[in-house]
Order: structure tokens, then C-alpha cells, then sequence
């Protein structure tokens, strides 16, 4: 059976799984999107106290946390496998899954499909239709690429995160929280420009997290704002530091695979 | 009583070796409370129009509820929540205790014990560092760890509620979800709740989850003045007392219908 087929056919056994308990499906998607959806009322309520934020109106601030939340939610919902990871190393599951003929991390993956996760997307593809809708002047077709380019990359750079948690499973059994930092907090930070942290915090989502290049700098490009420092070519190029990322947690990944010792259980 | 007071005690101590994660909880919420600073700084200098609140006092706000976080009952006690589905709770109804009393101290010692693991030392880093006020004046002081021991109350109450409502559900994370969001909101964890819109300040103010975090949070900073303490201290009385009969009725109807799975 091929690779494909058999993705389908594993998130299709996740799914009827998951449907055995529908009201929970269904509270939790409406869970989900209660509170990402009050989180963006939050920033709202803000906006319509204070006017701006380091010169960003709420309709520019809207694109990146749409973004963010949209990115979030697709790795959330694809590769939320790797988060619960630290189960499989402590149970000794893992074993069996080396024993199988398929690479680890296809199964990882394979094994969880999220339904609930659509309560996110759903709010932060809201958002981002919103925020896109809202600019005085409509983005062109090349911005519009470079956004849906920029999601997608984001996406990436959230499931290398999820990949790197899921590897420090192999050198302390249990998922570290800390990781949270960088994949919950990096949604957190992109609600406002990053412009307005302070310079340790930039560096760090710039160039140990790439967050910046999935989110901040390409939405200089799409809203016409000037680059604050930044050559004008940085935001088109800026993206591909999602896929990269995620190569290199792949790597990552496999040399922890190849240190890792079974649990015993 | 005594019983009670040993599961808590024992509950405690279980949850007290979770040092490692304590760490890392630190830790993110550090960084978390580094952020939300960071954006009410930015958003205080976008506008000299007066606020409800002042700077200096979100950001107390701010570090007291990252330091306090785990006070906030965004899901159920994970123990009873086991017993419900594996059927362990059979046996808890064969014990000499009433039910509800030892869920709600599960509840607290689950509020309780993280809580304790990771306040100090948040406190001791955000205090010299990063802009926590010390405690507006004795008084105010005093009223915060008043406040702060209905808030603990409050939420081993709303937290044995949810407990009772795996009696139906069985998984109960749907339950969780939406309680998650309902304390996240109201608590004042989202938003510090003076700065809410007026309306919906009102409705804030009525529900129980903002006396687990707001009511002792603004007693700490006097932004809560002492003489206003006696109607909050209330606020918070009155819902324990509402939360704990209804828990107590939740519990005794799940139970008529409860049925344990054999094996």
C-alpha cells in the first residue's frame, strides 16, 4: 500500500475514533473557537481603548495574528502527534512503531488527525478574510501569493517545533513544556508587530525561532508598510526559513531516533 | 474533617515531586508574562487618554497572575476524572466519606499544591526585574491573603463541578474546554477586567471566576481599595457557598445514575 493511501486510511480510522465521542468533538471545536475567538475581542477591546499599537491599526495587527492562528491551527491539527509524543517513549510504545516497515515520524503524524483543531482555523481564517478585506488599498495577486505562501511556510515552522519537543522525549522521557514557549507563546507574541518587544526577544523569534520570517516581516510586504530598517527583498524571500526549519528538525528528529533507548514498559 | 485533611495533605505531597515541571512551568510563564507586558507598554505609549487602570498597576496585574496561574480551575481534578472512567470510583463510594468532601479536597490540592511550586519563585524574579509592585500598604496586603484563600475555595469548587459533570460525559474534555475558555475569560487571565468594556465588564463582575484571580490580583495593588474589600470578599464568599451546594446536588444525582463497567 502506498504512502498516501495509507495516511488516508490511518486518519480515517483517528477520525471515526474521535467520533465515538461527538459532543466532545463538539464542545471541544466550540471550545476552541469560544476562546481564540474572545482572545481577538481581547485585542479588540484594546484597539478601541488605546487607537494603536507602535503605529499598527487593529486591521494590520488582525493579518498577523490571522496568520499566526491559521499556521497554528493546520500544524496543530496535522502533526499534533509529535505533542503528545512523550506518551509513546514513557509507554514503550514507540518500540512497536520502529518495528514497523514505514519511517517513524510518517506514523507519528499518521496516527492523529485532530477534528477539534477546526475551532482555531476556523477563527483565524475568519480574521485573516477580515483583515485582508479591511486595507484601504486591496492587496495584489503577487501579495496574495506571498501571504497564502507565508501561511503555509508557517505552518512548517510550527510542526519542526512540535518535531524538536517530540526529540527531547529521547533524552528526558518526558515532553518538555518549555517548547511551549515557542509554539503557544509565538502565537501570543504575534498578535502585535514585533517591533514593539525588546531587541533580545526580536533576535530570538528571528533567528533561533524564525517566527519573524513566517509572520512580521512578509506582512510588511503585504500591507505596503515601510521595512523599518529591513532590505525590501527580505519579506518575499523571508518564508522559505518555514520549510528549511523543518528540514532541519527532521534531521534533528532522526538522531534522536537513532540515540533512542526503549523505556523497558 | 480530619480525612479530608489527610487527602489533601497526601494529594499535596504527590503533586510536590513534580519539580521538573515546575521548571519548565516557570519558565513559560515568565516568558508569557514577558509578552503581555510588553504589549500593555506598547499600547500605554499609543495613547495619553486616563485608563481605568495605570500601567505600573496592569503590570502587577500581569506578574501576580502568571505567578498565581495555576489557582485558575481551567480543568478538573485529573485523579477523579480517572476514577470516573475507569471505574475506580466504586471504591470511593464504598469508603466512609462523603463523596463530595473528598473530591473537594482532591480539587484543592490540585489548585493548590502547582500553585505553591511555582508562585515564589516567579515572585522573586518579577519583583526586582520586571515591574511587580510590592503590596499597595499592610492593609492591603492582609486583604489579599484573605482574598486569596476564598479564590483557592472558589476554584477546588468550580473545579469538583467539573469532575461531577464526567458522570454524563464519560471523557469529559468537552466539558473542559469550554471551562477553560469560560475561566480564561472571566478570570480577568485574558484581559484585566477593569479594562473590558464597560457592558461587559458588568456581566464579569457577576460571574464567580473573577473572584479567583481579579479580586485578590487588584486587593494587592489597592487598585481594589481596602474599604471596597468587604463586597468583593463577599462576591467570592457567596459563590463558594452557591458552587459547593450545587456541586453537592450535581454529584448526588450523578451518582443515582452512575454505572461501572465490569473488569
Amino acid at each position: 500500500m502506498n504512502a498516501l493511501r495509507l495516511y488516508f486510511r490511518w486518519v480515517g480510522v483517528s477520525i471515526r475514533a474521535q467520533l465515538q465521542y461527538r459532543a466532545n468533538v463538539v464542545l471541544q471545536t466550540l471550545g476552541g473557537l469560544v476562546l481564540t475567538g474572545v482572545e481577538f475581542l481581547a485585542l479588540w477591546a484594546l484597539f478601541a481603548r488605546f487607537g494603536h499599537i507602535a503605529g499598527w491599526r487593529l486591521s494590520e495587527a488582525a493579518l498577523l495574528y490571522g496568520m499566526a492562528n491559521v499556521s497554528f491551527a493546520l500544524s496543530e491539527a496535522f502533526a499534533r502527534g509529535f505533542d503528545v509524543f512523550d506518551q509513546l517513549v514513557r509507554g514503550g510504545d514507540f518500540d512497536r512503531l520502529l518495528l514497523r516497515p514505514r519511517a517513524a515520524a510518517f506514523q507519528v503524524i499518521a496516527g492523529q488527525l485532530q477534528l477539534m483543531r477546526a475551532g482555531r482555523l476556523l477563527q483565524g481564517l475568519a480574521v485573516l478574510g477580515w483583515a485582508v478585506g479591511a486595507q484601504e488599498t486591496p492587496p495584489g495577486a503577487g501579495q496574495i501569493a506571498l501571504l497564502a505562501a507565508t501561511v503555509l511556510s508557517g505552518a512548517l515552522l510550527f510542526s519542526g517545533l512540535f518535531i524538536l519537543q517530540a526529540t527531547l522525549c529521547f533524552f528526558s522521557t518526558q515532553s518538555l513544556e518549555v517548547m511551549n514557549v515557542t509554539t503557544y507563546g509565538g502565537v501570543e507574541a504575534s498578535q502585535v508587530p514585533l517591533s514593539i518587544y525588546e531587541p533580545w526577544f526580536r533576535r530570538f523569534f528571528t533567528f533561533v525561532v524564525p517566527l519573524a520570517a513566517v509572520n512580521y516581516f512578509p506582512a510588511l510586504a503585504i500591507l505596503d508598510r515601510p521595512g523599518e530598517g529591513i532590505p525590501e527583498i527580505v519579506p518575499w524571500i523571508a518564508p522559505i526559513a518555514g520549510p528549511m526549519f523543518l528540514l532541519a528538525s527532521l534531521l534533528v528528529w532522526r538522531l534522536g531516533v537513532r540515540k533512542y533507548r526503549s523505556t523497558g514498559t | 474533617m480530619r480525612p479530608y485533611l489527610a487527602i489533601l495533605a497526601a494529594r499535596c505531597r504527590v503533586l510536590l515531586q513534580y519539580r521538573a515541571a515546575a521548571a519548565a512551568g516557570i519558565a513559560t510563564q515568565l516568558f508569557w508574562g514577558f509578552i503581555r507586558t510588553a504589549i500593555f507598554t506598547a499600547f500605554y505609549a499609543a495613547s495619553t487618554a486616563p485608563q481605568p487602570m495605570n500601567l505600573p498597576e496592569v503590570i502587577t496585574y500581569v506578574w501576580l497572575g502568571q505567578a498565581l496561574f495555576h489557582l485558575l480551575p481551567w480543568r478538573g481534578d485529573p485523579e477523579s476524572e480517572d476514577l470516573v472512567r475507569r471505574g475506580g470510583v466504586a471504591y470511593e463510594l464504598l469508603r466512609p466519606l462523603g463523596l463530595y468532601s473528598t473530591w473537594f479536597a482532591r480539587g484543592l490540592a490540585v489548585r493548590v499544591a502547582p500553585t505553591a511550586l511555582r508562585a515564589l519563585p516567579i515572585f522573586l524574579v518579577s519583583m526586582p526585574f520586571f515591574g511587580l509592585a510590592p503590596p499597595a500598604s499592610f492593609a492591603s496586603a492582609a486583604l489579599f491573603l484573605v482574598s486569596l484563600i476564598l479564590a483557592a475555595l472558589l476554584a477546588a469548587a468550580i473545579t469538583v463541578i467539573v469532575a461531577a459533570v464526567q458522570l454524563w460525559t464519560i471523557s469529559g474534555r468537552g466539558a473542559y474546554a469550554l471551562l477553560a475558555a469560560s475561566a480564561w475569560i472571566f478570570s480577568g487571565m485574558l484581559l484585566p477586567v477593569p479594562l473590558f468594556p464597560d457592558w461587559f465588564r458588568g456581566v464579569v463582575e457577576v460571574l464567580p471566576f473573577r473572584g479567583v484571580m481579579d479580586t485578590p490580583l487588584r486587593l494587592w495593588s489597592g487598585h481594589l481599595a481596602p474599604a471596597d474589600a468587604p463586597a468583593a470578599l463577599l462576591h467570592q464568599a457567596a459563590w463558594i457557598g452557591a458552587l459547593v451546594l450545587a456541586g453537592r446536588a450535581l454529584l448526588a444525582r450523578g451518582r443515582r445514575r452512575l454505572v461501572v463497567y465490569g473488569g
